[in-house]
């Protein structure tokens, strides 16, 4: 395949804690993203899944620069970028855009509809002179299937997935090659949400974007992503393409959430195999020993406490099972539900 | 004259399944606001029996949560307002009664879950005073008792060491621990009839497994009926006996759980369940329902789906289709399953 587009490699955010109000010393920190690494393509559609507090947004974050990274490179086009400041961030970012969860309250209120997506271009004075900007503006709304008479409504005279809309065509102003998209449509109604998922497809399409799409949906997540990346605790465990990953997980966490996923059809409802994980997430400021799923797993040995499994293809298994799984013990489930 | 409602918590008589609780008849409910009247609910019908799971699907402004909030009597009038209809709980007309009397079966006999336990839970009481304050208020407990009694059911519901977690305060719990103590809650003078508005939407799915199992544990145990209020049709195949499909304040379709999923009888429904990405298949272009959800102020005419609505007619943009009795090919009805389209045939068998 060709240079990725953008490039991770051993990334980690820690947010320090501290205690004392006078002589403040540092107690530890969170581990929001710990060592993560992966590369996109051009083009293509990576799925980041995982439960509250695995760090997903936090890697959101760290990757647009809104947080320094803590260690750990963001390469794009080869060039790290988590260093960058001042005018060439400024350069890079035009690039790199996002498109955020809540559309309610990632749009100025007080701004029109054209002030908000044409925002981005006095930052970004190049991409569309003074003069064309309305028009600018205008297109956008047509693309992402707006009526371009809206431009001067503010954010409440829409629907919840005709601001989305807004969000989505703030984030193509820009023209950028990469759109981060975090939680896109888990504020939506379900009969909303394919409209924006088929929008999303589309766009990719016309102009050859590439998504990072991170969300908790497993369906969602699947239906659009080339590849998936499944977090827990600040650490990719396992990554592949959507087929590896929705029919040959190897991980045990990955099993346990695809099978805690709510099928939609009854049908054999009462012979279905789930797998009730116990407890809850582990604080990411003390995460346990080892591997960071022992404490919930049923396969968790001795081993699993003291070695912290890395992320890599597993020698032993073949087919669509062989690709990167952060396990000791990583295996397909026998039993696969329907 | 109540023999049904006597306050004898001690002599508490099984349920047995299949005992009718609560019938909801015709039931409107409007708000009057400043930019004018939004008819909420406009007639719904429901009823659920001992043991049973009603699942009432609908996106956000279907009047799924108004119509529950209305049943558990604790809707805000004004601004709104039941102008029709009857909610009777064991034969008895809900709707008719004074404050006093329904304060008798709310919480005792009818009890509710919300969606969001952070803000359904008082931050500066412990959730052990929470607990033990149903034991105190219904039942006159000592402060002793109420104790004991909250760390049975903190147990009950499966919250670990419940003994030395009965003094913390509920931003020390998980979510899903907090859903846990909500639940604890509605269960706690064990009522015949629990409302779960969204109960688990606020959680991670491997959590919203666990919260689910729990809940079909002790209904198992109780033989309570369980009205589940939710815009997940993942969660609903789960669980729900039957289903009532809102949309716009109206019911438009109620079937047993089964046959909803295999054979749709209304054309909202059936758009609803081609929309979701499914997890076991990857397929090309989502079927997505055309437009927006109706503005409640302002109800298209005739049917209210009928701008959304692929094999709209002229007769659907006049006339408001009937709850139909659904039957079969050969005109025989089909148990329970009833649909709000004038071209609910051609929907079903077509």
């Amino acid at each position: 395949m060709a240079e990725p587009i953008l490039e991770v490699k051993d990334l980690v955010k820690h947010y320090p804690l501290h205690q004392g109000i006078l002589f403040k010393k540092q107690v530890g920190a969170v581990k929001a993203v710990d060592g993560i690494s992966f590369a996109l393509h051009k083009g293509e559609t990576l799925g980041i899944v995982g439960e509250s507090g695995c760090g997903k947004s936090t890697l959101a974050k760290v990757l647009m620069n809104l947080e320094r990274a803590t260690a750990g490179q963001v390469l794009y086009k080869g060039e790290d970028i988590s260093r960058l400041s001042g005018a060439a961030l400024k350069a890079v970012r035009r690039n790199i855009q996002m498109v955020f969860q809540d559309p309610y309250t990632s749009l100025n209120p007080r701004m029109t509809v054209g002030d908000i997506i044409g925002e981005p271009y006095e930052i970004h004075p190049e991409v569309a002179p003074k003069g064309d900007r309305r028009k600018a503006v205008q297109d956008l709304l047509d693309v992402v299937g707006l009526n371009p008479e809206y431009i001067n409504r503010y954010p409440h005279q829409f629907s919840g997935g005709q601001r989305q809309r807004i969000g989505i065509a703030r984030g193509l102003a820009l023209k950028p090659e990469v759109i981060i998209c975090d939680e896109p449509v888990s504020a939506l109604d379900v009969s909303v949400q394919a409209q924006v998922i088929n929008l999303l497809d589309q766009l990719q399409k016309d102009f050859e974007l590439s998504y990072m799409f991170i969300a908790h949906d497993l369906s969602i997540v699947r239906h659009i992503s080339d590849r998936v990346g499944v977090m827990y605790l600040g650490k990719m465990v396992e990554i592949g393409s959507d087929e590896e990953i929705y029919e040959h997980a190897t991980h045990p966490y990955t099993q346990a959430l695809l099978s805690a996923v709510p099928v939609p059809d009854p049908t054999g409802r009462e012979g279905r195999e789930r797998i009730i994980l116990s407890g809850d997430i582990p604080s990411p400021a003390n995460p346990p020993s080892g591997c960071r799923f022992r404490t919930r797993c049923w396969k968790a040995e001795e081993r699993c406490s003291t070695e912290l499994p890395l992320l890599a293809v597993p020698e032993l298994l073949s087919g669509p099972a062989k690709h990167e799984s952060a396990c000791h013990f990583a295996a397909v489930r026998e039993t696969v539900s329907a | 004259m109540t023999t049904a409602l006597e306050t004898t918590p001690k002599a508490k008589e099984r349920l047995v399944p299949g005992t009718p609780l609560l019938e909801v008849r015709d039931l409107h409910v409007e708000f009057k606001t400043r930019d004018g009247i939004a008819k909420a609910v406009n007639g719904v019908n429901y009823s659920v029996a001992a043991g049973e799971t009603l699942a009432v699907l609908g996106e956000s402004g279907s009047g799924k949560s108004v119509t529950a909030q209305t049943i558990m009597g604790i809707l805000d009038m004004p601004p709104g307002r039941v102008t029709a209809g009857e909610i009777l709980y064991r034969g008895q007309d809900m709707l008719k009664m004074s404050g006093e009397e329904r304060r008798k079966i709310r919480g005792r006999k009818i009890a509710m879950i919300f969606q969001d336990a952070l803000s359904s839970l008082n931050p500066v009481l412990s959730v052990g005073y929470q607990l033990g304050e149903m034991f105190r208020v219904h039942e006159g407990a000592s402060k002793k008792e109420a104790k004991a009694k909250a760390i049975e059911l903190m147990d009950r519901v499966r919250i670990p060491a419940a003994a030395q977690r009965v003094g913390d305060y509920p931003h020390q719990f998980s979510g899903g621990m907090r859903q846990r103590i909500m639940i604890a809650m509605a269960l706690a003078l064990q009522p015949d009839l629990i409302i779960a508005d969204e109960p688990t939407t606020a959680l991670d799915v491997t959590v919203q497994a666990q919260v689910m199992d729990l809940l079909a544990e002790l209904q198992a145990e109780y033989h309570m009926g369980l009205i589940l209020i939710t815009h997940d049709l993942g969660v609903v195949a789960d669980v729900a006996d039957k289903i009532a499909v809102m949309y716009a304040g109206r019911i438009v379709e109620t079937a047993p759980v089964h046959d909803l999923y295999a054979s749709p009888a209304h054309p909202y429904t059936k758009g609803l369940l081609r929309s979701i990405p499914r997890l076991d298949q990857k397929g090309e272009e989502l079927y997505a329902i055309k437009g927006l959800p109706p503005n409640l102020y302002k109800v298209p005419a005739g049917c209210a789906f009928n701008p959304r609505c692929d094999v709209a007619t002229d007769l659907c943009r006049t006339e408001i289709p009937a709850l139909h009795q659904v039957t079969d090919r050969d005109g025989a009805e089909l148990a329970g399953r009833k649909s709000a389209c004038h071209l609910w045939k051609e929907t079903l068998h077509g």
